[in-house]
């Protein structure tokens, strides 16, 4: 099928080598991987196949041992860690499968987050998260603590906070992993919106075929390697 | 298993897992050090300054003072006033006569060695009878003085403190200069502080040749006392007051001796209070910490008290050791060492040693553990009210 | 400051113990500053002492008196600009050893010529001139026995006994005086020196020693030795220094106050010390996952550094301010102990304190910072999943 989409993420060759102790593991060996805009990509694999290893490296959380990972106009691996934040923070959403809010702020506290990165004045802010939690539904909760919200509805602060700065890329490591059947499919269906409707690039790592059937293309990885077939 | 048993096996359990914890468990075994050690540091103070003052007094010995004389400076006794108390009931006597020493007590300004500004010194001037009223003056280094002559002897507390007192050395008053030809002791006490030197020698230099201030005797034993003080109160050729040596001392060192010891008190109370919200915190972590164990050990069946109860063994564990810490360090650190201040009565100088005596210690102990109690019972209830639920759930 | 509330969020993230925290740098603050008060009333006259005052008193010692004659000798002297001569009175009011007052007999002109300091009103310094047995009190003395001005007072001397043709020494107050600065003495009971006089019945003639007033600070020094050579080789010979250093040598002798107090304070300080370290370091220690959020939405290791030392710092200064705060408060309505004439706290302890707080902040907060900086984000990802 002809794409006339635009090339988002370049992964050419990459590999990552881990020391455990004097044992060298290589988790991933020899990786090529193209993601173009607008995609919804779901990255399977058994447990310690090297999904969230991956989803590190795009996300400026780690560097290659070798090779090089582009993002849009970025060479990710080549950016220092000052650099690397400051390029996640205007590219990047991330979603984790606990939610990873900080419980002693409120769900619009959370939200703002990322914008306090920018400098937009209070008031912008402001405007950013109430529409950030109004896109995921939860504008009456602004003011709970996370401790009061259910896990449906703290991985969907989780999201509005991903997505209040508008990046590039939304990457999820395994974001109905700790959610029932009903809560996480309620989450599955608020990303395909934000992809369908709103073209957001989303790469999610996941273990869960139900998951991953809602995305727009998935790929298995398994030993270091990817494949577009599962491994079985 | 019977509640004793559970309390142990608790405990020990507890007490084994203090390792995991160490940072927090020596944070407050070092709080508790810290206010122990300072609160023994300053009561030694208080102990040392009481104890030369007062533990050098003897039974045996009385001083009599003009009558509303707060201190010996400002009293004044005629020659022949000191006669006739000299020849008072009561008195020791030896093949010289009367055990009865009359006495004049002045103020010489020398730098004190540790400061180097001037202080008071004490000077007192005695009659040869002095060395055998008081009963337990040593000459350590040099000779006593020569009566008649400008020699004076001083006190080894008084030579260590001040510039200028060594043997040999030569002390100008005015336009007389006098030799200091011995160093004397007296077990520890109050003399110790003082230079002495022949009265009837002093008092001219002094302008005083008016007389004496004060009269030492020894008395015969020590129920002797009453006799004594009755036959100079009858007499009524005399207005004097008469004290013995301890209750003399006692009075002269009160206001400093409650100065130091309401300070060291109100200093180490709010050590303490600060050391309690330390082990507070410490406990309060210990607890938290520790929720899925306890509530585990809930769950096998152990019970409520047990639970209570080790906690609080080892909170108390934790501050006696914490104190043992504090209270050998001050012990180390302080004890015996030497210092001297000024006696508000006479405006005079006293040497006197830091005193860390097996008291204060037990008393540091003491507060120690009742930091220990106090700052684990809180956290212990509230361990063993924990839900077992929900504490089982808790990472 | 934008992140302000993140800061406060970290240290509302366990209440209780930031509280207890709190509470303990606030009593270690409470002493530091109730320690700078004692050590300023033993002290504090050194500052307070007048630049332009020397103290002469008998060389052999403070307690052995001088002639009267000396002050037409000293007043007459270069670069003498004033002479006031003092005696130790040592009144007890009431026959009780513990209402022991400092008394002075002066000569009212010369007092208020050489201590400025004491404010009274006019008609007041009138009275004191025009009556044989007033006497004026400061305003600490007068209101520890609740004299008023009008009240006969009798006192007793410690030292001088009766006076001639009365049972003890009375005075009538025409005067109540203030101090110029908060540390000023008033404690003191001035009464006149020609009423003295006359009516003691020993050692006429002779006083206890000279206040002299000099025209130029700077050759205080040069004066000084000028005036004992005056006196040398006399049956009363003096020794004259600038007051500030009779003062400091005064507490000297007490002890060295100043070594006590910083050895107490250092104590105390290194226990907060490692109290707030370990609080800190426990708190980083349990959120390095959101440590580690911060850092993969984008905050840089500087940043999260500086949050962490934030947070220290602010429970630092808000404990050590609350410290200062309640201590001073209790200096300033308390009764002071009796052997302290002047108890408050002094400017240079609040400002030490003040910095003492940032710094401990800041140096029980570095190494936790420091460990947060250097968190790595996988890593610290990892333990959630």
């Amino acid at each position: 099928m002809s794409d006339s989409r635009k090339t988002l993420v370049q992964i050419d060759r990459v590999t990552r080598t881990f020391m455990r102790g004097s044992e060298k593991i290589e988790v991933l060996a020899g990786l090529d991987l193209e993601v173009k805009e607008a995609e919804f990509l779901a990255l399977m694999g058994p447990s310690g196949s090297g999904k969230s290893t991956l989803l590190n490296l795009i996300g400026g959380l780690d560097r290659p041992s070798s090779g090089s990972v582009q993002i849009g106009a970025d060479r990710v691996d080549q950016l220092s860690d000052t650099q690397l934040a400051h390029w996640r923070a205007r590219h990047i959403g991330f979603v984790f499968q606990f939610y990873n809010l900080l419980p002693a702020l409120t769900a619009e506290r959370n939200v703002e987050l990322p914008l306090l990165l920018t400098h937009l004045s209070k008031a912008d802010r402001r405007k950013h998260v109430a529409s950030a939690l109004d896109a995921v539904g939860l504008s009456h909760r602004v003011k709970a603590f996370p401790r009061t919200l259910s896990g449906g509805e703290q991985q969907r602060v989780g999201i509005a906070r991903a997505i209040v700065t508008d990046p590039t890329v939304l990457l999820c490591d395994e974001p109905t992993g700790d959610l029932d059947r009903k809560s996480g499919d309620e989450i599955l269906t608020l990303l395909q919106s934000l992809n369908k409707d709103h073209g957001k690039t989303i790469i999610m790592v996941t273990h869960d075929p139900h998951a991953s059937a809602r995305a727009t293309r998935t790929v298995h990885l398994d030993k270091g390697q990817l494949s577009d077939k599962p491994v079985d | 298993m019977s509640t004793f048993r559970q309390i142990i096996a608790v405990a020990l359990f507890n007490l084994r897992s203090i390792p995991e914890r160490l940072g927090s468990a020596l944070t407050a075994a070092i709080g508790i050090a810290g206010v122990v050690g300072v609160l023994v540091g300053v009561l030694a103070i208080a102990e040392g300054f009481r104890a030369s003052l007062v533990n050098s007094a003897s039974p045996e010995v009385a001083i009599v003072l003009r009558e509303g004389a707060e201190n010996e400076m400002a009293s004044g006794l005629a020659r022949d006033v000191t006669r006739m108390i000299a020849d008072a009931p009561g008195i020791a006597r030896n093949a010289s006569g009367a055990l009865a020493s009359a006495e004049l007590f002045v103020i010489i300004n020398l730098p004190k060695r540790s400061t180097n500004t001037d202080a008071n010194v004490p000077l007192r001037g005695i009659q040869q009878t002095a060395y055998d009223v008081r009963g337990n003056i040593k000459i350590e280094q040099g000779r006593p003085f020569e009566p008649g002559k400008n020699e004076v002897i001083v006190g080894a507390g008084a030579v260590r403190s001040f510039a200028g007192l060594d043997l040999g050395s030569e002390v100008k008053m005015g336009q007389v200069t006098w030799k200091v030809v011995g160093v004397f002791s007296a077990a520890g006490g109050v003399a110790e502080s003082e230079i002495w030197a022949d009265a009837d020698v002093l008092a001219p230099a002094y302008n005083r040749s008016d007389g004496f201030q004060s009269v030492a005797v020894r008395l015969e034993s020590k129920d002797k006392f009453q006799e004594f003080e009755d036959a100079l109160t009858a007499d009524p050729r005399l207005t004097v007051k008469t004290q013995l040596q301890a209750d003399f001392y006692a009075e002269q060192s009160k206001m400093m001796t409650t100065f130091i010891t309401t300070i060291g008190f109100f200093i180490a109370s709010l050590m303490a209070v600060g050391a309690l919200f330390g082990a507070l915190n410490t406990m309060y972590s210990a607890v938290a910490g520790r929720t899925r164990e306890i509530s585990t050990l809930r769950a096998l069946g152990f019970g409520r008290g047990p639970v209570v109860v080790s906690i609080l063994v080892e909170s108390v564990v934790l501050s006696l050791a914490g104190g043992a810490i504090g209270a050998l360090a001050a012990y180390l650190l302080f004890d015996g060492y030497r210092a001297s201040t000024m006696n508000f009565s006479s405006f005079s100088q006293v040497t006197f040693a830091f005193s860390v005596t097996p008291m204060l210690l037990l008393m540091a102990i003491m507060f120690a553990t009742l930091i220990g109690l106090v700052g684990g019972i809180l956290p212990a209830i509230r361990a063993a009210r924990l839900p077992i639920a929900s504490g089982l759930r808790e990472s | 400051m934008k992140f302000l509330h993140l800061v406060w969020a970290g240290l509302k993230r366990k209440k209780l113990r930031t509280v207890l925290t709190f509470l303990s740098v606030m009593v270690a603050f409470m002493l530091f500053a109730f320690l700078g008060s004692i050590k300023a009333a033993f002290t504090g006259g050194v500052e307070l002492a007048g630049q332009d005052r020397l103290m002469l008193r008998h060389k052999i010692s403070f307690i052995m008196t001088l002639p009267q004659s000396y002050y037409a000798r000293i007043k007459g002297m270069e670069g003498v600009k004033a002479v006031c001569h003092n005696t130790w009175f040592g009144g007890v009011y009431q026959d009780k050893p513990e209402n022991m007052i400092f008394t002075c007999p002066v000569v009212p002109e010369d007092l208020f010529e050489m201590f400025p300091e004491f404010i009274i009103k006019p008609e007041e310094k009138q009275a004191f001139q025009n009556t044989r047995i007033g006497a004026i009190v400061g305003r600490k003395s007068a209101a520890r026995f609740g004299w008023k001005i009008g009240d006969r007072i009798p006192l007793k001397s410690a030292i001088w006994g009766q006076p001639s043709g009365m049972e003890q020494w009375e005075f009538e107050i025409v005067g109540i005086y203030d101090g110029a600065k908060k540390a000023t003495d008033t404690t003191g009971f001035y009464f006149r020196y020609d009423y003295f006089e006359e009516a003691r019945q020993r050692d006429k003639g002779m006083v206890g020693w000279y206040s002299i007033k000099i025209s130029d600070p700077d050759r205080a020094a040069e004066i000084a030795a000028k005036i004992d050579d005056e006196f040398a080789n006399s049956p009363y010979e003096t020794k004259t220094e600038a007051e500030a250093a009779f003062v400091q040598g005064f507490a000297n002798q007490i002890g060295d106050i100043g070594a006590i107090t910083m050895a107490v304070v250092g104590a105390v300080f290194f226990t907060i010390l490692i109290v707030a370290g370990n609080t800190m370091g426990q708190s980083v220690r349990e959120r390095t996952e959101e440590l580690g959020v911060l850092k993969a939405i984008g905050f840089t290791n500087s940043r999260v550094l500086i949050l962490v030392l934030l947070e220290s710092c602010l429970l630092a200064i808000l404990g050590g301010f609350a410290g200062l705060g309640l201590a001073w408060l209790i200096v300033e309505t308390m009764e002071p102990p009796q052997m302290l004439p002047t108890v408050y706290m002094p400017k240079p302890t609040l400002v030490a304190g003040a910095l003492f707080a940032l710094a401990l902040g800041v140096v029980a907060g570095i190494i936790p910072a420091w460990q947060a900086m250097r968190l790595q984000i996988a890593e610290a990802l990892r333990r959630g999943g």
